[in-house]
C-alpha cells in the first residue's frame, strides 16, 4: 500500500496542482514572496502596512464592509434575476411573488435591506478617510475615484428603486429625475438650453430631447423607463463600479497602504 | 565602432513619414470612435415613444359645464380643461413642487396635491403648501372643425406673465 506521502506528492505533482499554484508551499521566503505576486487577490493587498494602520478604531472597516455589502448586493441580485422580469405587466406581481411563495425569497428583503447599508458604510468610509487625512497626497487620486464610486452607489440605489414598479417606485423616479431637467445646456429647463436654442434657431433642447428623456427613455415614467433602468442597474452601474474598485484598491496598495500617516 | 548598415529598399519608409501615418492612423480611429459613440447616443433616443401624442382635440367647447374641472383627459394626456365665464383653459397636471400629480378636490374647490399637500385654486394659481408656483397651462386654441385643440409642447407659466398671451386661453364669445 502506498505511503501518504506518495499520495499527497502524487497530487502536488500532478500537472493539474502545477498548473493552478506555480510555486511550492511558502515555508521559505522566496515562496511567501511569490504567494502574494502570482495570486490576483492578494496582488491587490498591500505588500506591508503598519499595525496602527489596520486598527479597527482606526479604520472602522467601513472600507471593507462596503465591499462585502457590494458582493452580498451581486449575489443576492442575481439570484433575485433568476425571478424578476422587468415588464410592467409582470414586474410588481414578480417582487410579490418573491415575498410570498419563493423559499427564502427573502432575497429580496436582503437586498434591499444590503443597498441601505452600502450607502451608509460608502458614507462613513469617505467621513473616516477624511478624519484621517488619508485624502491627502499621494492619495488624492484614489480620493477622486471614491467619489465616483459614491455616485456609482447612489446610482444604484436609484435605479433600484423602480423595479418594484409600485405607486412609491414610480413617483420617486418621477420625482428624483425631475433633477435632470436642470441639467446644464443638456436639460430642457437647466441653464444653457435657451441659449444653444436661440443661437439654433430652432428648440433642439425640449422635453422631447434633452438629459430627463435619455434617462427615462420617454417624457414620463414608462416601461421603457423599467427596462432602462433595470439594464443600468444589473448590467452597466455594477460593471462601471467593479472596475472603478479594482483601481481604488489597487492605488491603496500603490499610495502605501490602508490608512494613516506615511 | 561603425555605424551598422541597414538594407535598404525602394519603398523604405523614414521615421518622419512612420510618425505622420502614426497620426493619421490615430486621427483616423478617433474619428471612428467618435462617430461611433455619436450614433450609440443616438441609441438613447428612439424614432418612436409610446406615449399619447403632446398635440390633441378635446372635444367641442359646449361639452364643458361653466366652472367646472373637467377629467376626462387627466388619465391619458395629464391635462385638466377648466371652463369659467370667459372662456377655457388647460391645466398641467404636473405639481410645480416635485413634479406629482395633485386632485381635484369638488368639495374643497380645489387642486390638492398628496405626496407634499400643495394646494392649488381652480385657477391653478396655488394658495398653500410647498408649491412654488401656479400649474402650468398649455397651448389652446380652435382647429377647423370647430373643437378645441391642445398642443402640450408649449406651456404658460403666470409667474412670467405668460397666462397674458391669447394662446394661452380660449375666449368664448
Amino acid at each position: 500500500m502506498a505511503s501518504f506521502k506518495e499520495f499527497s506528492e502524487s497530487i502536488t505533482k500532478s500537472q493539474a496542482w502545477k498548473s493552478i499554484f506555480r510555486h511550492g508551499a511558502p515555508n521559505n521566503a522566496r515562496n511567501r514572496v511569490l504567494v502574494v505576486l502570482m495570486n490576483v487577490f492578494l496582488h491587490l493587498h498591500p505588500i506591508r502596512m503598519k499595525k496602527s494602520g489596520v486598527r479597527m478604531s482606526f479604520t472602522w472597516c467601513m472600507g471593507g464592509l462596503t465591499f462585502f455589502l457590494f458582493l452580498v448586493e451581486t449575489v443576492t441580485g442575481v439570484l433575485l434575476m433568476f425571478y424578476y422580469r422587468p415588464t410592467a405587466e409582470f414586474a410588481y406581481m414578480d417582487i410579490i411573488a418573491l415575498r410570498e411563495h419563493v423559499p427564502i425569497g427573502i432575497m429580496r428583503e436582503v437586498h434591499r435591506w444590503g443597498a441601505h447599508s452600502m450607502v451608509i458604510t460608502v458614507w462613513l468610509h469617505m467621513f473616516r478617510v477624511f478624519l484621517t487625512g488619508s485624502y491627502k497626497p499621494p492619495r488624492e487620486f484614489n480620493w477622486g475615484i471614491g467619489v465616483i464610486l459614491l455616485v456609482l452607489t447612489l446610482l444604484l440605489s436609484f435605479t433600484g428603486y423602480l423595479l418594484p414598479w409600485d405607486q412609491l417606485a414610480i413617483w420617486a423616479i418621477t420625482v428624483g429625475s425631475n433633477m435632470a431637467r436642470a441639467t446644464p445646456f443638456l436639460g430642457h429647463e437647466g441653464p444653457g438650453a435657451s441659449f444653444i436654442n436661440t443661437v439654433m434657431g430652432f428648440d433642439v433642447v425640449h422635453a422631447g430631447s434633452d438629459a430627463r428623456f435619455a434617462l427615462l427613455a420617454g417624457r414620463l415614467v414608462g416601461e421603457a423607463t423599467l427596462l432602462r433602468f433595470y439594464v443600468l442597474h444589473c448590467i452597466f452601474i455594477p460593471l462601471a463600479a467593479s472596475v472603478l474598485m479594482a483601481i481604488h484598491f489597487w492605488r491603496v496598495r500603490k499610495d502605501g497602504g490602508i490608512s494613516g500617516p506615511l | 565602432m561603425p555605424t551598422p548598415k541597414f538594407p535598404e529598399s525602394e519603398n523604405a519608409i523614414t521615421r518622419r513619414d512612420f510618425f505622420n501615418w502614426v497620426v493619421v492612423g490615430w486621427a483616423g480611429f478617433a474619428a471612428a470612435m467618435g462617430g461611433f459613440l455619436t450614433a450609440v447616443g443616438r441609441l438613447f433616443f428612439p424614432n418612436i415613444t409610446f406615449e399619447p401624442p403632446q398635440q390633441f382635440k378635446a372635444g367641442f367647447p359646449a361639452e364643458y359645464a361653466v366652472n367646472k374641472v373637467d377629467e376626462r383627459f387627466k388619465k391619458r394626456y395629464g391635462v385638466w380643461i377648466v371652463r369659467n365665464e370667459r372662456g377655457i383653459f388647460c391645466l398641467s397636471t404636473v405639481c410645480t413642487h416635485l413634479g406629482c400629480t395633485p386632485n381635484w378636490l369638488e368639495g374643497e374647490a380645489k387642486f390638492k396635491c398628496p405626496c407634499h399637500g400643495s394646494g392649488f385654486y381652480s385657477t391653478g394659481i396655488n394658495f398653500e403648501g410647498p408649491a412654488p408656483r401656479p400649474l402650468e397651462r398649455y397651448k389652446i386654441g380652435r382647429s377647423e372643425d370647430g373643437q378645441i385643440s391642445i398642443d402640450k409642447n408649449v406651456k404658460y407659466q403666470f409667474e412670467k406673465g405668460q397666462w397674458n398671451d391669447p394662446n394661452s386661453f380660449l375666449e368664448l364669445a
